[in-house]
């Protein structure tokens, strides 16, 4: 990118070197084409497959052409009830789905910034035994502790609830991490000058840190939000009644469908939901690309 | 801390008991939790649990399909953090390279990133699909029958592969983050010493990007163990039987189809122990980088 000047310059030069240049151009663009191809290829089948009635993808698997039903598709996956009970449709699973992504991320970042306020501008006594005993939630992910998880939550009664499904998922201390870090790289001259000036410890919070980190708050905000939106084990285990289920806890709906009815499954209108599962988080990375990017390669210094 | 900190009296103490109070419920129970119920045989009717020590252990080293499990975990984890290291970094070089295209290419290749790993399995259910998947008519073009579910070796295939898919965005991001961080002027004294592009990369570009692939290499090995999980559960059909399995989806089968709570809680400690040991590795690995910077 960078380096178009110098090409520029360069170009009188002997002819042979030139045509080397090219040939690596080619093989460049090539390779680079290939492992685009790859990773659009299956999501572009199943967007044509989606437009396409049920019997395409029974007899012949994956489509790739356009046809008429593609409406009618997206219409039944959003708004028909579907499900063992009949009483879950898309647009229930889609609010579900966003109030996880939204919630997980709000709260997520609420609850971090306090704690790295607290850790990093702070003197108090227990300050080092807190930081260590919230860093150390780094060490063990979800996943390894997943089953006492779920008997706390049903202890408190919380399966098939928003807090059941969001609150444990925030029991981990990346975002802490994250903002203790970004904190820590504020020029410490600002905390002075704004203690000369008589701010306590609120009004510079508001009025200088958060808007300071504004950008690093959206970048959170948009890695934090896909990977709630993106929770599969922990909503498969928390919610049991179809009203709470999530889009991506309804993908193991979709598998089961395909495998369990004795007629053809509606296939169209599964892909059609998998589009529409994959879509929100997808839009959000791409829209927002150079934020995300940014959080999430600072969030490892 | 910084130098210059406030102090008040429980204006710390009210930021910090939310996260606490979290941790403490939803970490620290569970993971206590874990670690007691592996000491004891739970008595599947009711409440009551005899404490056995060690034995739940023992049962699971001496378990021949445990032992294949874990085997399966090593070849699975180490394909999938090899393979989508590799296609991570080739496709980083390359798009740090051309000049045109460049931000295009960078979208195209890092978007998988927002799929969830349980819609990754089934559009590689949709793939693989017995009879008239894309993947399985190209194996039935050479003459190979590929039936994911029912053979082993293909099952695997087809995990591994949707597995990699899935986690190349990631790898390519960071590399390629990496590559353009650094430095102009080693870039270009390395074009005048010249030599092969080859040569070049291993030499200059290699070594400068090692802290980026350390970080990423526990990063993949992470994945491969716990967030696989999405795409082996859907890629089953939630009906494991005799098909590969990783140990996280180990402990979920056991655990919660089971009910084999001591014996579950037993291969989540041993997952501990194993992220414990692959962290603080990372941890000392960071701690050296900072020193470098």
């Amino acid at each position: 990118m960078k380096s178009s000047v110098t090409s520029a310059t360069n170009l009188p030069k002997i002819n042979r070197r030139r045509r080397l240049v090219k040939w690596e151009t080619v093989i460049d663009h090539s390779v680079l084409i290939l492992g685009s191809a790859l990773m659009l290829f299956p999501v572009l089948l199943t967007i044509m497959t989606s437009s396409y009635d049920k019997l395409a993808f029974a007899k012949n698997g994956l489509q790739f052409g356009w046809s008429d039903k593609f409406i009618e598709n997206y219409n039944k996956a959003l708004f028909e009830p579907s499900g063992f009970s009949g009483t879950i449709d898309g647009m229930t699973m889609l609010s579900n789905s966003l109030i996880l992504g939204l919630g997980f991320a709000v709260g997520k970042i609420v609850i971090s910034m306090m704690a790295a306020y607290a850790i990093v501008y702070f003197r108090f006594r227990f300050a080092t035994f807190s930081f260590w005993i919230i860093f150390t939630t780094l060490l063990l992910p979800l996943e390894v502790r997943i089953l006492p998880s779920y008997e706390v939550i049903q202890s408190f009664g919380l399966t098939n609830t928003y807090t059941g499904l969001i609150v444990p998922l925030i029991a981990s201390a990346t975002g802490t991490f994250f903002f203790r870090q970004f904190f820590r790289s504020v020029p410490e001259e600002l905390v002075e000058a704004a203690r000369i000036d008589g701010a306590g410890p609120v009004k510079f919070f508001i009025d200088i840190l958060v808007p300071l980190s504004k950008t690093m708050i959206a970048a959170m905000f948009i890695i934090m939000f896909v990977f709630g939106w993106n929770q599969y084990l922990w909503p498969t285990l928390i919610t049991t009644e179809e009203g709470m289920f999530t889009l991506v806890r309804g993908i193991k709906n979709i598998i089961q469908s395909f495998t369990d009815s004795n007629a053809i499954p509606e296939y169209g209108v599964g892909m059609a939901l998998t589009i529409i599962t994959m879509l929100p988080p997808v839009l959000i990375v791409v829209f927002f690309q150079s934020w995300f990017v940014k959080g999430l390669t600072e969030s490892d210094k | 801390m910084k130098r210059a900190a406030f102090t008040h009296p429980w204006m710390p103490v009210l930021l910090l008991i939310p996260q606490l109070t979290i941790i403490v419920f939803f970490f620290y129970w569970p993971a206590v939790e874990a670690l007691r119920s592996s000491f004891y045989l739970q008595d599947p009717f009711g409440f009551g649990g005899t404490f056995v020590g060690l034995e739940n252990y023992f049962t699971l080293f001496q378990n021949k399909e445990y032992l294949r499990i874990s085997l399966f975990t090593v070849i699975f984890t180490l394909s999938v953090t090899f393979f989508s290291l590799a296609f991570g970094l080739v496709f980083a070089v390359k798009a740090d390279k051309v000049l045109r295209g460049a931000s295009t290419y960078k979208t195209m290749l890092m978007w998988v990133y927002a799929v969830a790993p349980p819609v990754a399995g089934l559009l590689g259910v949709s793939l693989f699909y017995q009879g008239h998947g894309l993947i399985t008519q190209i194996f039935a073009l050479f003459g190979y029958e590929f039936v994911v579910g029912v053979n082993y070796k293909d099952t695997a295939f087809a995990m591994i592969a949707v597995s990699i898919w899935k986690q190349v965005p990631i790898n390519f991001i960071f590399f390629l983050s990496g590559l353009q961080s650094v430095p102009r002027s080693i870039r270009e004294a390395a074009m005048i010493e010249n030599g092969s592009p080859f040569n070049r990369f291993w030499t200059i570009t290699f070594p400068l990007l090692a802290p980026t692939a350390f970080f990423l290499l526990i990063t993949n090995i992470t994945y491969s163990l716990f967030d696989t999980f999405g795409v082996i559960d859907v890629m089953l059909r939630s009906e494991p039987g005799n098909n590969p399995m990783t140990l996280t989806y180990k402990v979920y089968v056991d655990g919660f189809r089971g009910n084999e709570l001591g014996g579950s809680s037993a291969q989540s400690v041993i997952l501990m122990v194993l992220v414990l040991a692959l962290t603080v590795f990372q941890f000392r690995l960071i701690e050296r980088r900072i020193h470098y910077t």
